[in-house]
């Protein structure tokens, strides 16, 4: 092989692997959702009502070293009666491949609107969980997690 | 995925009437989440348990929708009250069909 050609060579190669890259990493972000995902999603369940802030404590580790297993916990401050109950509280994720992590259902049997769960984040990110009350209030809180390993293969 | 899907709960087997207990649910799923790969490239198709509830008397308490970013087996904590003796049974749904269940009784003292 001569000089020119080898040159050639070695320029197409960098311009493919240039491309290669560039799908790749494209590609990767199309996969992920985003935060516009979750607020599309809020705005489904709330309508024209403005999500408002308080009652939930989200309770999620700063820094979680293991995306596969990241422990959630909430509370929704509620009476939890016949009249007055948390109807769902919903969780998401929005930088997950699907943004959606959890639906809860609860009834005026459950005492209270609280849980614990293990979740899968992909990536550092904000963790969302939104409370619709049986009166239709919706209230809304997120949670930065540092995600060191990301929990979904590839 | 594993042929033995075992689920557990912990929860006290006595209560004072009315009152509030934690109960702790444990089952074992890989909860294969569809994004991971064989070793040779190919996707590996998902297969989750998408639904969990738990009834008291028949009449249903709590339930909960997962999605594929739910830990392989699942791990879900909850609060129930005790109004009377009884049973709670818990159930989760899984996607290709199969249900597993598990119950226990309270005795109210």
């Amino acid at each position: 092989m001569n000089s020119i050609s080898a040159a050639r060579t070695r320029r197409i190669f960098l311009q493919s692997t240039a491309l290669g890259i560039l799908a790749l990493t494209q590609g990767a972000k199309s996969v992920l959702a985003s935060a516009a995902d979750v607020d599309a999603l809020i705005k489904a369940i709330a309508g024209d009502r403005k999500p408002k802030e308080g009652r939930i404590t989200l309770d999620l580790p700063t820094i979680a070293e293991n995306g596969l297993v990241v422990p959630l916990n909430f509370e929704v401050e509620s009476p939890m009666t016949e009249s007055d109950f948390v109807k769902s509280v919903h969780i998401y994720a929005e930088g997950n491949p699907n943004v959606r992590v959890a639906d809860y259902t609860f009834t005026p049997l459950s005492p209270k609107a609280a849980a614990q769960i293990r979740i899968r984040l992909a990536q550092t990110q904000s963790v969302s969980a939104v409370a619709v009350m049986s009166n239709g209030d919706v209230y809304a809180t997120k949670k930065e997690v540092k995600v060191t390993i990301g929990g979904c293969g590839g | 995925m594993a042929s033995k899907v075992t689920p557990r709960v912990r929860m006290p087997a006595t209560a004072k009437a009315g009152e509030i207990i934690e109960v702790k649910t444990l089952i074992s799923h890989d909860m294969e989440s569809g994004q991971r790969k064989d070793a040779s490239g190919n996707k590996i198709p998902q297969h989750i348990i998408n639904k969990f509830t738990a009834t008291f008397n028949g009449k249903e308490i709590f339930s909960v929708g997962w999605y594929p970013a739910i830990s392989a087996n699942p791990y879900q904590a909850f609060y129930v009250r005790v109004p009377e003796s009884g049973t709670f049974e818990f159930t989760w749904f899984d996607e290709d069909g199969t249900t597993y269940k598990a119950e226990q009784k309270v005795t109210v003292s």
